[in-house]
């Protein structure tokens, strides 16, 4: 592998690949999960879910249910409080804190097959599913809406009657109820111009499925409420501070009366930035005083959880016979699931982000349908916008006869251009990852029959916001780091490498931890790749804070004004050179003669995000006779600002990969006509397996981003946005024929083939 | 989980007696067994594991038979280099089972008892002809494969029935099989289509017998002995391959389903015949 900072000139420890603090305890199965607590006096929650997919709850009877011996609660809709419709911030984005309390548990109506209904807590698990078949729903059963056709019809029947079309700035002229949650148009220069000035133009249809993030740890949570004291809650998420938020604005109390204790966390991908159990176990532990268990099932995770939105996106570009790209236009329609809120606006914002272009207009729809509410996946609509515009990209190259990196490096982003959505990018790599791919030694080498290659490149923004960080310094020198932010990707590595180079101490001689909401103070999610950016920020400022103060015991040791006191690797150093340097450890031990305990913290707002850019190749084969596709070898390039740990940062490009191939090749929901999700498991919602995927090959471009002080940028969303383009680009390469729908599953790519 | 018995006998008479009570199954690897269970599709109220009875765990080789015991796993079958040499298309349908987990667990006579429309191993034991030995309440019996399945999760066993052993003919020189299965991934998936060949060539490479089996395809595994007939008397060339792959289309009745469309499913185990018969031909050493 060809990688830079294996050996960093200028830093000792970041950059290196030392050994991960959560390592030992994964693999030797000591780490504890979601489902791995358990408390005195524990009962154990269920869920009833609905077998309809749109229906009116006429009635529910919990009568047999509760009189169940070990049934110690039954609850529905109506143990829940009534919540207004208001908007509230969730970090990157906004929710409507009613559909959420909605979604957690139906009121008057289901919304999708698998929307919670009612819930039991008994002193078995096996009493618990008897007592869920005790309860009698009565169903009105109502049209189930599944597509974007239907749901856009003239006649469509209405998910929710009081929803009506809004824009950024109020609802449309005219607004009627709607299935249409949201439209949103991107306008720039004048399209029609544009396309007048063109002389090649490409335009086509992109079609995605319903799919899901796949984490392999369902969801679980432990919850012990305590009316008028606090009510604790351990559960496996990305973002403690968010789930506070979330479940205290579903029930109506005071986030201060919340402790949300993260569990260690077995895959989220943005699913587990979503509430499903923890307000539901509130109520059942406030209905019968003892804590709740609940765990979903991994067929309640693929009917009731996630999923990341289908989509269908037409596109049009326009192109000068030189490759000048001039015009782009696109209509993208995402599936919202239940409830409002796909993530069109992102997908609408990325699909033209890399690339300058004078006229442009891109117009998104939220369209509600019903299935699950769409959770957040990994850079959210930015890979099915993806798949569309580096779909016609392609098609451009291949018409204008041009190299398809040649194509998009003469119309790619640099520093100082504006974004197609307003601000101008800083320092970007997006040009070198491009020449890197080019200079790759795959890039030119021939390919047999049947094989095909694919290039494409991706955008993500990545974030910033609040983070907020402790380093506390033992009496042995040992450090400990805590910050609020779930390790999700090997964070607490690079958190302890952060804190190692600032105090010049071994990272093996620093723990780094995760908080609660009682021990940290707040902490925006892990998501939007913003953790080893912006609490990373946090960590170094506050290892700077305890540095500061170790200079300072140093001084007062010596008698010196602090100025003539430096910090080189782990030790006060007299400038003046009196006296010999104060070894980290010993200023420690004397801590309590010099001051008492040394500690560092920060609480900051992270500004300036740094942008992530990737290009993937990949060569593929397809068996023509039965539409089978092979991914022969793959390589992730990826402009990743400064890799702290470059381990861990190769893991998220090969990771995001691989997701992007499962999406590319097999990955989607199959649906009955009933609405009902028909492979609810993974025998048939086919995530790849290990022998199905080659070693996915990684290049680090270093571009450091100049508002953080180690130069990061976000790197773990960037890496699946690409890929889907990528594959469909290669397979089209081998048939001749443009993939327009995925995944590209044997049996539609073979339909697609004897066409 | 309402509790359930559990026997582990380690005689075949005990098996069928604790076999004989209301409820009751029995259990080899019990990788479907318990993953029904799981799923709350099956609520034994006594499991007999049969792992334990040494007979069902042997292989054996004579001048004109194989013998293979019902409890033998995808693994052990895998190993078995004389056994592999005799029948590469029977080993190989086995040992695509699952993964390496569910290798060391899975038992050929769970993966025909379980009586999946798509189990991988059935075909090549319907290609090769094969006799299951039953032992029951009411003594022994011997059914061909292809006779003991009546339909998905149908097979003619009698409640309490044991599958002692699939008794194979020893090959004849010029005598290959093969099978192959379509799955959308590479591992850990069930066959959209699956075909196994088994044929006999001359010393010249002339096709003297072949027998034809497909499964994921009806719903049960069965032998198109159209499909056969197309490649006897023929050096395997393109029209006797294209003939042999329409005959089983044609013999197919799929469904449509989550793992793949009637039309689909059609084509492919054209596709699979195809393949298949020319591994099974280079098997033998004697193809043209
Ligand atoms: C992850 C996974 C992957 C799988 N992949 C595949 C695959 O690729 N292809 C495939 O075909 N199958 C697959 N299976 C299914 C299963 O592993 C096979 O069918 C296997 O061969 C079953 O054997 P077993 O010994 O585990 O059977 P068990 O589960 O023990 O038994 C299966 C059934 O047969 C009965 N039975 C078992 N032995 C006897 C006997 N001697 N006499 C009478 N009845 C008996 C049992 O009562 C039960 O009804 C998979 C299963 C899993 C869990």
């Amino acid at each position: 592998m060809n990688n830079p900072a294996e050996k960093p000139e200028i830093y000792q420890y970041v950059g290196t690949r030392s050994i991960r603090p959560d390592g030992v305890d994964k693999v030797t199965g000591r780490a504890r999960f979601g489902a791995d607590y358990f408390l005195p006096n524990m009962v154990h929650g269920r869920v009833l879910r609905s077998d309809h997919a749109h229906a009116r709850i006429v009635s529910i009877n919990t009568e047999k249910a509760t009189a169940l011996a070990g049934v110690v609660a039954v609850v529905t809709g109506a143990d829940f409080p009534d919540i207004p419709r208001t908007m509230i911030h969730l970090g990157e984005q906004q929710a409507d804190i009613r559909d959420i309390a909605e979604n957690v548990m139906a009121r008057d109506k289901v919304l999708y097959h698998g929307h919670a209904v009612a819930a039991v807590a008994a002193t078995s698990l096996e009493i618990a599913e008897q007592a869920l078949a005790l309860i009698e729903v009565v169903y009105e059963p109502l049209p189930v809406v599944m597509d974007l056709d239907t749901a856009q019809a003239d006649d469509a029947t209405l998910l929710h009657s009081d929803q009506v079309t809004m824009t950024m700035t109020g609802p449309v002229e005219n607004a009627q109820p709607s299935n249409v949650a949201m439209y949103m148009p991107l306008p720039k220069g004048d399209v029609t111009q544009g396309f007048e000035q063109a002389d090649v133009v490409i335009e086509n249809s992109f079609q995605t499925a319903t799919v899901h993030q796949g984490y392999v740890e369902p969801h679980a949570t432990l919850v012990d409420a305590q009316v008028g004291g606090k009510t604790r809650i351990w559960t496996s998420t990305q973002g403690p501070f968010l789930f506070r938020t979330q479940i205290a604005g579903a029930l109506a109390m005071s986030v201060s009366e919340l402790q949300v204790i993260p569990t260690e966390i077995g895959g989220g991908f943005g699913g587990k930035l979503s509430i499903y159990l923890e307000p539901v176990a509130v109520i059942l532990s406030r209905a019968c005083s003892r804590p709740v268990k609940m765990v979903m099932s991994r067929e309640e995770v693929l009917r009731a959880s996630g999923p990341a939105s289908a989509s269908r996106i037409w596109v049009k570009v326009g192109a000068k016979s030189d490759g000048t790209l001039v015009a782009a236009q696109a209509k993208l329609e995402f599936e919202a699931g239940g409830f409002k809120g796909s993530p069109m606006v992102p997908a609408v914002m990325t699909m033209f982000a890399s690339y300058n272009i004078e006229h442009v207009l891109l117009e998104g729809y939220d369209v509600v349908v019903n299935k699950p509410k769409a959770s957040a996946y990994r850079a959210p609509g930015a890979p099915q916008a993806a798949f569309a515009a580096e779909s016609v990209i392609d098609e451009l190259a291949l018409k204008l006869g041009m190299d398809p990196i040649d194509l998009r490096l003469k119309n790619a982003v640099d520093g100082g251009d504006l974004a197609v959505y307003g601000p101008p990018f800083e320092a970007i790599g997006l040009k070198q990852a491009l020449q890197a791919v080019k200079a790759h030694p795959w890039y030119g080498q021939p390919l047999a029959e049947n094989q095909g290659r694919g290039v494409a490149l991706g955008f993500w923004f990545n974030v910033g916001m609040q983070s907020s960080a402790t380093v506390r310094l033992n009496e042995d020198g040992a450090v400990t780091v805590v910050t609020g932010s779930p390790d999700i990707g090997g964070s607490r590595a690079s958190m302890a490498l952060f804190a190692a180079e600032e105090l010049g101490v071994p990272p093996d001689r620093i723990e780094a931890l995760v908080g609660d909401t009682e021990s940290i103070g707040y902490c925006d999610t892990t998501g939007g790749s913003r953790t080893t950016y912006a609490t990373g920020m946090a960590v170094v400022e506050a290892a700077r804070d305890a540095v500061q103060e170790l200079r300072r015991r140093a001084a007062l040791t010596w008698e010196l004004p602090l100025e003539q006191v430096a910090w080189q690797q782990g030790r006060a150093v007299d400038l003046t050179a009196a006296n010999d340097p104060l070894p980290l450890a010993e200023l420690t031990a004397n801590a309590g003669q010099t001051g008492g305990p040394i500690a560092g913290s920060a609480e900051l707002n992270a500004q300036g995000v740094g942008p992530g850019f990737g290009v993937h190749l990949c060569d593929v084969e397809v068996d023509q006779e039965t539409g089978a596709t092979k991914i022969l070898r793959y390589l992730a390039v990826q402009d990743v600002g400064k890799a702290i740990h470059p381990s861990y940062v190769e893991g998220q490009l090969q990771g995001g990969a691989v997701q992007g191939i499962g999406l590319a090749l097999n990955e989607e929901y199959l649906y009955t006509d009933e609405g009902v999700l028909d492979n609810p498991g993974f025998l048939d919602y086919r995530i790849p397996v290990a022998s199905d995927v080659p070693m996915i090959e990684t290049h680090l471009v270093e571009v450091p981003h100049p508002a953080h002080p180690y130069g990061v940028r976000g790197v773990g969303e960037t890496p699946i946005v690409p890929p889907m383009a990528t594959i469909a680009n290669a397979i089209s390469h081998v048939i001749g024929k443009r993939v327009t729908r995925l995944p590209a599953s044997p049996p539609r790519l073979l339909a697609l083939i004897d066409q | 989980m309402s509790s359930s018995r559990y026997y582990a006998p380690t005689q075949l008479n005990e098996a069928v007696q604790q076999l004989a009570q209301q409820g009751a199954r029995a259990m080899a690897g019990g990788t479907d067994l318990l993953v029904q269970m799981r799923s709350r599709l099956e609520k034994p109220a006594a499991i007999v594991d049969l792992k334990k009875i040494d007979s069902l765990r042997r292989v054996d080789i004579t001048a004109d038979s194989v013998r293979i015991g019902s409890g033998v796993t995808g693994a052990e079958l895998g190993e078995n280099t004389a056994l592999v040499a005799c029948y590469p298309g029977v080993v190989e349908g086995a040992e695509l089972i699952g993964s390496t987990q569910i290798q060391g667990r899975a038992t050929i006579g769970g993966n025909l008892c379980n009586g999946s429309p798509a189990a991988d191993s059935v075909p090549a034991l319907i290609a090769a002809n094969g006799i299951c030995e039953i032992t029951g309440a009411s003594g022994e019996r011997q059914v061909a494969v292809a006779d003991l399945l009546l339909g998905p999760g149908r097979l003619d066993l009698q409640p309490g029935d044991i599958i002692t052993a699939i008794v194979l003919p020893k090959p004849v020189a010029g005598q290959a099989d093969a099978y192959l299965r379509f799955i959308p991934r590479t591992e850990m998936d069930l066959a959209v289509a699956g075909v196994a060949v088994n044929l006999t060539l001359d010393e010249q490479g002339v096709c003297q017998q072949a027998r034809v089996a497909i499964g994921g395809v009806a719903p049960t595994a069965l032998l198109v002995p159209d499909a056969g007939a197309a490649l006897v008397g023929t050096r395997l060339d393109a029209t006797a391959l294209t003939a042999a792959g329409e005959a089983a289309t044609a013999a197919a009745r799929p469904i449509s389903d989550k793992r793949g469309t009637v039309e689909y499913r059609r084509k492919i185990v054209a596709v699979l015949t195809r393949r298949a018969a020319v591994i099974a031909a280079q098997r033998t050493g004697r193809a043209s």
